[in-house]
């Protein structure tokens, strides 16, 4: 299994993909202006109301506030100082693998993903985002025949400006909020999937996604649209470069599910953390959020977040379609200097919707957790429900987690139901594994892995596997 | 020689719990140890299965001529030392069966020996909750969570007939069970005795003993143990009290 290959050579004490691959970037220096936007617009042979549409963003964006409501603490970043494109250098256009630059291969086999083994990875395609511009596409073939449509967002920009034009910013508005209004002026690519009315996506769809080029932000652009009565499974997971320097990243996922179609979009987030002191990780500002717009749709996130010395991210569902339904399952870890504001919302607008929340919080080290979570059922959302379990748990003592959930109920045939735990991994729980035979490493393992247990479900069979082992070594030596 | 302790002297936060503790215990012997609130008797167990929150100041513990105060946790328990908890642990999210094999795997490795495979491990585990009358749900319950205090002690039983230690120590296992429980376990406890196999019982009562027969009965006061006798002893305790028993 390519994955789990990436997590055996995870299973060392330090981060393990803190390498840099030399490559010849094509990057524009650093700083953000009307220029630029035209640049990376032009660079991309994007059409004009696409232009025009980032600069009405970054037009709102000048004039907006970085948010400062959550529960982190981080230096000022100097978005004047962030380079906001950059490429590798393309020769000509690539017909095949062997066109990659042999560079860019040796990096995913470092990471043991290299692509001939994923275009073999049975069920699984791959679309490897390398920085900025996706490199190689694979399972293409198999997903036309389903016509469904899988490819980076630059390149369905040209080939299907329509649908493109048609959903873009209609689940995160170019002006949402700070993080998402910046990515929608300056976001160099990600992903596009859509599946036509009645179709179920013939395999599990995936995304590598690297941040590789010194001092250059990433702004990732993702949106999947699930026609009528279609289905999909998107799975998304990550690792990054140490580095010295902070980096930021603020992507965005818009998700659209139309009547009937369920949308299933997971993610194993394990970015570089910083060091022990918190020196040199990835600041993760994610907007994500789906639309429920057809009656009976549903979309679940789950999400398995590890890394990043900071989180901001709050996926979310609006459950506009009658009978439609949202789900919330999270696993967050904190180790060390990690600081992790997250949650979701659930925003009620159609009759009879549900949603349901999971959040599992761990705080090992000097970790920091919070969870924050809105339920808002409107006046016409009638039958109504929202379920939602938070639980945090503890690791050490020098380790805090934060509870925020905010609920609104605007009729009285709805109900919400609200649970909240916090416990420690005990030294009683440990002592009791240790004297039936098990060593400390595994009873940390066994217990995480029960508190998790909820989440872990809801994961594909591959991805709960690696979510398993990330969880072991995350948690590593956090004891004691 | 099994266990032999001599002269152990123990604290906790420079309180002094055992003071010059003295016990031998023979391969295939049956011990109860009773005592008083606070007389140490718990203190003792857990120094024997390896608890760190007590200070050992002076005195030694040997095991099958080891130092057992040398071995970690887990070394003492692949070993054969297995404690019956006075409050068993709640885990949630992990099932009870999972976690028995997996201890019983990892003293397995410890010890050099094949893991035991999934259908033989369930064959045994659901004979022995046969034995202890425990009901079709503890295969699917997580390890003791929302268990009742006499489910969590029958199920410490089972793990005991499951991993089959050398050495079984019962911190009050009988307290707070009712009558039926109490003694679904002393006949799992008499059923697992044999001449290798050793047991000290912690204890407040004595009719845990109406059905096992002890060897030895001692009393544990004020951090050492003060008179030693047969079951006898024990109905004493029961009918005239510690106190008039320890000044006659």
């Amino acid at each position: 299994m390519t994955k789990n290959n990436v997590i055996d050579k995870t299973i060392k004490e330090k981060y393990q993909f803190g390498f840099v691959t030399n490559i010849d970037q094509d990057t524009i220096p650093p700083g953000l202006s009307e220029d630029v936007i035209r640049i990376i617009s032009s660079k991309k042979n994007e059409p004009d109301w696409l232009l025009n549409w980032r600069l009405k963003a970054y037009r709102q964006w000048i004039k907006m506030e970085e948010p400062n409501w959550a529960k982190i603490n981080y230096p000022k970043i100097d978005y004047d100082s962030i380079s906001y494109y950059s490429a590798p250098k393309k020769k000509k256009k690539l017909k095949s693998l062997d066109e990659v630059d042999p560079e860019i291969l040796r990096t995913y086999e470092k990471l043991g993903i290299p692509i001939e083994e994923q275009k073999m990875l049975a069920g699984v395609a791959v679309d490897a985002v390398f920085d900025s511009v996706s490199i190689g596409t694979t399972f293409k073939e198999e997903l036309a025949k389903a016509g469904v449509i899988f490819c980076p967002f630059s390149e369905a920009v040209i080939k299907y400006p329509d649908l493109i034009k048609k959903y873009l910013g209609t689940v995160v508005p170019y002006s949402d909020n700070f993080f998402a209004t910046l990515n929608s002026a300056v976001f160099s690519d990600g992903s596009f999937v859509y599946i036509p009315k009645g179709v179920r996506c013939p395999m599990e769809l995936s995304t590598y996604f690297r941040i590789n080029a010194m001092n250059t932000g990433q702004f990732e652009r993702t949106l999947i649209v699930a026609d009528e009565g279609s289905y999909v499974s998107y799975l998304e997971g990550c690792t990054a470069p140490m580095r010295d320097e902070n980096q930021l990243h603020a992507a965005v996922v818009e998700l659209v599910a139309m009547k009937d179609a369920e949308i299933k979009y997971s993610t194993v987030q394990n970015w570089y953390p910083g060091d022990e002191k918190g020196k040199g990780g990835i600041y993760n500002f994610v907007t994500k959020r789906g639309k429920c717009k057809g009656n009976r749709s549903k979309i679940s996130w789950t999400q398995i977040e590890t890394g990043s010395a900071v989180t901001w991210k709050y996926p979310s569902v609006i459950l506009k379609g009658d009978n439609s339904v949202g789900e919330f399952h999270s696993v967050a870890v904190s180790n060390n200097m990690q600081q992790a504001d997250t949650g979701t919302k659930m925003i009620h607008l159609g009759k009879n919707t549900k949603s349901t929340i999971i959040s599992k919080g761990i705080s090992a080290g000097k970790g920091q957790q919070t969870y924050r979570g809105e339920v808002r059922i409107m006046n016409n959302a009638a039958k109504s429900h929202n379920y939602s379990q938070c639980d945090s748990l503890l690791i050490g003592g020098k380790s805090g987690a934060h509870t925020f959930p905010y609920i609104d109920v605007r009729n009285n045939s709805s109900k919400t139901e609200h649970e909240a735990t916090t416990s420690k991994i005990g030294e009683d729980q440990l002592f009791y594994c240790k004297q039936r035979g098990i060593k400390e490493e595994d009873a940390v393992s066994i217990i995480v892995s029960g508190f998790c247990k909820d989440v872990f479900k809801e994961l594909p069979m591959e991805f709960a596997v690696e979510a398993q082992k990330l969880m072991e070594v995350t948690l590593e030596g956090s004891i004691g | 020689m099994m266990l032999s302790i001599k002269n152990l002297h123990v604290s906790v936060k420079k309180n002094k719990i055992l003071k010059g503790l003295n016990l031998d215990i023979d391969e295939g012997e049956l011990h109860v140890i009773m005592g008083r609130n606070g007389s140490g008797k718990s203190t003792l167990a857990n120094v024997i299965a390896g608890q760190e929150n007590y200070s050992i100041d002076k005195g030694r513990i040997s095991y099958f001529n080891q130092n057992l105060l040398d071995m970690e946790v887990e070394e003492r328990a692949a070993k054969g030392v297995f404690m019956s908890f006075q409050y068993p642990v709640e885990i949630p999210g992990i099932n009870n069966a999972y976690f028995l094999r997996s201890a019983l795997n990892s003293q397995n490795k410890f010890n050099n020996k094949n893991e035991i495979n999934a259908p033989d491990f369930m064959k045994e585990y659901k004979k022995n909750m046969n034995h202890l009358d425990l009901d079709a749900s503890f295969l699917s319950r997580s390890l003791n969570d929302g268990f009742s205090g006499g489910e969590k002690k029958r199920n410490e039983m089972l793990q005991m007939l499951m991993l089959k230690p050398r050495l079984c120590i019962l911190d009050e296992t009988d307290s707070g069970l009712d009558v039926d429980a109490l003694s679904i376990i002393s006949k799992s406890i008499q059923a697992m005795r044999n001449d290798k196999r050793s047991f000290v019982i912690i204890t407040h009562y004595h009719r845990i003993l109406e059905h096992l027969d002890a060897d030895y009965v001692h009393i544990l006061s004020d951090g050492e143990i003060v008179k030693t006798g047969d079951k006898n002893l024990a109905i004493d305790i029961e009918q005239k009290g510690f106190k008039t028993v320890l000044s006659s």
